[in-house]
């Protein structure tokens, strides 16, 4: 029995070892774009959104990149941060795609960043924001086309003094998005003379928020300054407001707090000043042809990852572009990403040496369902990348 | 922390503690009296919150026809859920009943995704109880929030009158005992427990149904609720009506005063009150004989 297993096994490892081959072969001028993406639970209609995005660019370009037909790869990573390696050397090892199109959630991007790193592979990350992508973990085949929890963060510490805000409570999941958000408010808002009176973290995903509405009441700071996102998020706001905090002692977020929420909250949104990347009511042309088409192929509006997966094939359009498809000369293809400018529909942008959008950040206000512009805070702001060294 | 505060933690810790009760009183009944662990009990609690939200933007907007609909509708799907699932585990072992609640988890899980789908969806409080009390110049408290420590008053009451002083009680608590001896005695315990288990799905559902309106209706919203329920009912003693409440006392006052005076341990404060209870007495608070 043994043997015979043994045997088997000899046949596998050879089957496998000519079976790349043959793939290769019969997929000569195709660009293979695999999306490792969530599809499923909680953050499934972002990972829907990202593709859709992604799909209208390469369908405007006739579904081709620099002559090359574009085909897809698909693997759902659930948003489980244990399953993310092994996706992604489905990807790179089974499916042999020239480019990793991911991913949503920030725990998952970190281990896919990792593997790209190691195996060298062509990695545009379309949403998770975690610093170290484009921090420590920085290399030249990594490329990010959304954001990092730095920027929004940093831009609401200036408009929270601009404000006149002095003495400020935070608030925060205990977990390292929520750190790397209220440390870069905290960065802004005290180099401007503010000062963080306390800053309070409840376990994630806890949404017992009442103890701390008690001490917010109790502390009376000028403004509170909180990072949640999702259900959390909407419990969030509903008890600040059902605690009368919401009129004496206001609140500001970065734009997670209001994205796809404000229907979920009611009443209790309107008028939350939040900043993001992206707005509803942006006049530029590009944002609306983006929008009137989006709406017409997928039947629904498009939100902040639709833009972002958009860009995301804007920027690969670019680099395979400059290089007539040939996937060979890397280097000269991550240089035309590194200095091609996307006109992306939240304004055009390029990208930092650490190859994170130099973008501006918006300052937005609630109403009804819509996250509507009030005005740029911070122009062009690039975030620091620290410990890259690149 | 001044007077003031105190009270006013004391009676979020309190307030807490009763909706702790009712979520996992439902759990009481299935987990403590019949046995069967029923890791589903999350799920029945989201079912009960998406019938909230179906029911209150589709059909009806009043608050005590909304709830009777739901109750009527939860106990009738507990009572079929039973016949065609549970029925079969009484006899079973405890991993088997894992396996068969995990998939239930799975089922509903994706029923969930098709019928709703996966965006974060809200509840409006109902008119009458939109109001807020003032507490403090700063802080005030919502009127739903009372609503819902008397429902959880009035239904822990219940129960225990149920269990304790009606001939029904006397039979589930027998039936708790020896399943046999009770059907000798010419008592249908099929039936029995096809009832007990309606019953606990009903309050899991009315859980999750009054709790809508002051949280949010999401997708994995019931896990965040199961695990918390089995800390109340292995805290309060397997099979104690009055134990749960106790724990579920003990658990909000251990959640609130952990992370006001150690926030940095806020997260691990509740399961080291747990490790603690269970050191002292390894069968629960209200342990039996």
């Amino acid at each position: 029995m043994k043997t015979q297993s043994a045997v088997w096994k000899y046949w596998a490892i050879l089957a496998t070892l000519l079976l790349p081959v043959s793939t290769l072969a019969a997929e000569d001028g195709k660009l293979k774009v695999g999306f490792m993406l969530p599809y499923s639970g909680t953050y499934a209609g972002l990972g829907h959104a990202i593709t859709n995005g992604f799909k209208q660019h390469v369908d405007e370009l006739g579904g081709k990149i620099a002559g090359r037909t574009v085909e897809y790869v698909t693997v759902d990573d659930e948003s489980d941060p244990a399953k993310a390696t092994e996706n992604a050397g489905k990807l790179i090892k089974r499916d042999k795609v020239d480019v990793i199109v991911g991913t949503v959630h920030s725990g998952v991007a970190l281990a896919l960043t990792r593997v790209a790193r190691e195996t060298n592979t062509l990695l545009i990350n379309p949403n998770a924001g975690a610093d170290e992508i484009t921090g420590s973990l920085c290399a030249p085949n990594i490329f990010r086309v959304s954001f990092s929890a730095w920027q929004p963060s940093y831009a609401m510490g200036n408009v929270m003094l601009e404000r006149k805000h002095k003495n400020v409570v935070t608030l925060a999941w205990k977990y390292s998005f929520g750190e790397q958000s209220v440390a870069a408010f905290k960065e802004a808002f005290e180099k401007g003379g503010g000062k963080v009176v306390k800053e309070m973290t409840l376990p994630f995903p806890n949404t017992e928020f009442q103890p701390y509405l008690t001490e917010i009441a109790a502390l009376k700071p000028d403004a509170v300054f909180v990072f949640f996102s999702g259900a959390g998020a909407v419990k969030f706001v509903k008890d600040y407001v059902a605690a009368g905090l919401k009129t004496s002692i206001p609140l500001y977020a970065p734009g997670f707090l209001t994205d796809g929420t404000l229907e979920a909250m009611g009443d209790a949104g309107a008028g939350l000043l939040t900043t993001l990347h992206y707005a509803d009511g942006l006049e530029n042309a590009k944002d609306k042809a983006f929008r009137t088409r989006y709406a017409i192929t997928y039947k629904m509006q498009p939100d902040v990852f639709a833009v972002q997966g958009y860009d995301a094939a804007q920027l690969l359009a670019a680099g395979v572009g400059a290089v007539k498809g040939d996937l060979g000369k890397r280097a000269d293809m991550v240089k035309a990403m590194e200095t091609a400018k996307i006109d992306s529909p939240r304004g055009a942008f390029q990208l930092s040496k650490a190859h994170n959008p130099i973008q501006d950040i918006y300052l937005r206000k609630a109403e009804g369902r819509e996250n509507k512009v009030i005005g740029v805070v911070s122009k062009a702001l690039a975030d620091p990348a620290r410990g890259c060294k690149m | 922390m001044d007077i003031v505060s105190l009270l006013i933690q004391t009676l979020n810790a309190v307030q807490y503690g009763l909706v702790l009760f009712l979520v996992a009183s439902g759990l009481t009944l299935i987990f403590g009296i019949m046995r069967i662990i029923n890791l589903a009990h999350g799920s029945f609690y989201m079912i009960g919150a998406y019938m909230a939200f179906g029911l209150s933007s589709g059909i009806t907007e009043t608050l005590p026809a909304m709830i009777a609909v739901g109750l009527i509708l939860s106990f009738f799907i507990g009572f079929v859920l039973e016949w065609v699932f549970y029925a079969f585990l009484y006899q079973r072992e405890h991993l088997e009943q894992v396996l068969l609640t995990y998939g239930l988890i799975l089922v509903f899980e994706e029923l969930r995704s098709i019928l709703f789908g996966n965006d974060v969806l809200g509840v409006p409080v109902p008119e009458v109880f939109a109001g807020s009390i003032p507490l403090t110049d700063t802080l005030s408290y919502p009127v739903y929030r009372i609503f819902i420590s008397v429902a959880c008053l009035i239904m822990a009451g219940l129960l225990y009158y149920l269990i304790r002083h009606t001939r029904l009680g006397m039979m589930i608590r027998a039936g708790s005992h020896d399943r046999t001896m009770v059907q000798a005695l010419g008592i249908n315990i099929n039936l029995l427990f096809r009832i007990v288990f309606a019953i606990g799905f009903m309050l899991a559902a009315f859980s999750g149904m009054i709790s809508a309106p002051m949280t949010s209706v999401s997708p994995g919203m019931g896990n965040q609720v199961l695990i918390i329920s089995f800390v109340v009912v292995v805290i309060g003693g397997i099979g104690s009506v009055g134990g749960a409440m106790v724990a579920a006392m003990v658990i909000a006052f251990a959640d609130v005063f952990g992370k006001v005076l150690v926030p940095a341990y806020a997260g691990m404060f509740v399961y080291l009150v747990m490790a603690l209870v269970l050191l002292w007495r390894p069968e629960g608070i209200f342990r039996k004989g």
